[in-house]
């Protein structure tokens, strides 16, 4: 009997036990998750939540519940990984062998990391919805807040969800509209990058829709601390920013027990092959959806890709055979812009997000365009997540990037 | 792929003017880059640079200003001194290396 061990059980962990469980057979390959809690959110819902549209109830559900029940899930923290004895231990003492590994821990947000962000204001002016307990925390702020100068930053690149800080930015103007209070709000956006995205046409798209709806962008702009007294954000540079309610998007970085196991680079994400998801180093270790440090977007949609490729290319490791399956860093995502529209992306390591229409040349999705079918498209994704995804279930759409219903310019 | 000619050199460059090809580059065309982005080199700037040019050759990718500070060891205010506004861009575009690509 040979064993699996994953770390992690949310959207990458659990689709990756799922499907590997119906790959191999029982007899010969146990498969374990080892988690430190049973309560499975969906991330995507983090959105929604602090505007109230969902509730904190809808966005939870069993890890348990989504694992198949032949695979025990472990409730426990990670120490450290002992790569070269494969073994992983608990905090609690107890020891895990693997003979194949499968580091799916993700990225957390690090407040800690920005001098002044945790001081004093934290979850007063200063908040952050990437979180469970920050997305309801933020929905309390928003009910009450009089307005002012709202304030969205993102203090550095690679963020999980990378629309999402745009996402908040649309919402919160239909959310003020819809209060009759939007000639209150001052919203602005500062971003690392040079402009709203980090490719052109989706960077003009968004950029374009954030000036049609009032927000000032501030790009270049990189967060050296908070001011927290005279709430201002100060960047290396100097250049000083005030606000009234400050909505964070802090540094994004990988567990910590990564970096005591010196598995990480110095965001404590684990360096993969990008096309395989193997560790650079080890050979008996994986590392997939926000964990790795591959240069694709960190995205459910990312991992579910991910995941299909993964599991052909698995097979063929453990079988002692070369990989030959490639992953493209194919990325499906869906921006909500308020109103009951929203735009939708799809893209990979080489191919930008362009328009026309997804999937393939009929729709009913259109991309780089504001539509009500983008935003029933995105609303009912929940329900594919939980029903579809984490089952592991196959999608209607292809995993592997199309150009099919794409226009070229 | 474009090629432009610097210091009277022809040398490649993609469509933005970073270097394409690592072994083209040394430190007469990065003073020539430097100075068409008016940054005039200095020890502490060529330290920098350096270390960029190293660090690439083992990870093969442009480092962040992350890495730059965290395992180069240089302070981040500082690269934002020796090269102002923009500095993980300049560094890339005078170390001869691809444009840091801002993560997607």
């Amino acid at each position: 009997m040979r064993n699996i061990l994953i770390l992690g059980g949310g959207t990458a962990g659990t689709m990756t036990a799922n499907k590997l469980r119906k790959a191999l057979p029982s007899s010969q390959w146990s498969i374990t998750v080892v988690d430190a809690d049973d309560a499975h959110h969906y991330q995507p819902g983090f959105i929604f939540t602090p505007f109230g549209t969902y509730q904190p109830d809808e966005v939870t559900r069993s890890r348990r519940k989504f694992l198949n029940k032949n695979i025990p899930l472990v409730y426990g923290t990670i120490d450290k990984v002992h790569p070269d004895s494969q073994r992983v231990l608990l905090l609690d003492g107890r020891e895990l062998s693997y003979d194949m590994l499968i580091i799916a821990t993700g990225v957390i947000p690090r407040p800690d990391q920005t001098p002044g962000m945790l001081e004093g204001e934290w979850r007063k002016s200063i908040h952050e919805f990437y979180t469970y307990e920050g997305s309801i925390a933020l929905a309390e702020k928003l009910k009450s807040w009089p307005g002012g100068k709202l304030v969205i930053n993102i203090v550095d690149m690679p963020i999980k969800c990378p629309v999402a800080p745009l996402e908040f930015a649309f919402l919160s103007d239909a959310f003020f509209a819809n209060k009759g209070m939007r000639d209150k709000v001052n919203i602005t956006y500062v971003t690392p990058l040079p402009g709203a995205f980090t490719k052109p046409l989706a960077a003009q798209a968004f950029g374009n829709t954030l000036e049609e709806k009032g927000i000032t962008v501030e790009p270049d702009f990189m967060l050296e601390r908070v001011d927290p007294e005279a709430k201002m954000l100060v960047s290396y540079d100097e250049r000083e920013i005030p606000f009234d309610l400050l909505v964070s998007i802090p540094l994004n970085m990988g567990a910590e027990y990564v970096a005591r196991s010196g598995l990480g680079n110095e965001l404590n994400l684990v360096p993969v092959d990008k096309f395989t998801q193997i560790s650079k180093a080890h050979d008996t270790i994986f590392a997939l959806g926000d964990a790795n440090d591959i240069p694709a977007s960190k995205a459910g949609s990312v991992a579910h890709f991910e995941v299909d490729i993964f599991i052909d290319n698995f097979l063929l490791h453990i079988a002692g055979k070369e990989m030959t399956h490639k992953f493209d860093g194919h990325a499906n995502c869906f921006i909500e812009t308020g109103h009951k529209k929203a735009m939708l992306i799809d893209f990979n390591y080489d191919v930008e997000p362009l328009t026309g229409k997804y999937p393939y040349r009929i729709g009913p999705l259109s991309l780089l365009k504001q539509t009500r079918m983008n935003h029933i498209g995105k609303l009912a994704f929940r329900w594919t997540y939980w029903n579809i995804l984490m089952p592991g279930h196959s999608m209607p759409v292809p995993v592997l990037m199309s150009m099919s219903g794409k226009v070229k310019e | 792929m474009p090629t432009t000619t610097i210091s009277g050199r022809e040398v490649s460059v993609d469509d933005e003017g970073f270097m394409t090809e690592y072994d083209q580059w040394d430190e007469t065309l990065a003073a020539s880059l430097a100075a068409a982005i008016e940054i005039e080199m200095t020890d502490e700037h060529w330290r920098v640079i350096h270390f960029l040019r190293d660090d690439f050759k083992v990870q093969g990718e442009t480092p962040t200003i992350r890495r730059i500070t965290n395992t180069g060891g240089f302070d981040t205010k500082q690269m934002f001194v020796l090269f102002p506004k923009k500095p993980a861009k300049k560094m890339a575009y005078i170390a001869g290396l691809p444009k840091p690509h801002g993560c997607v």
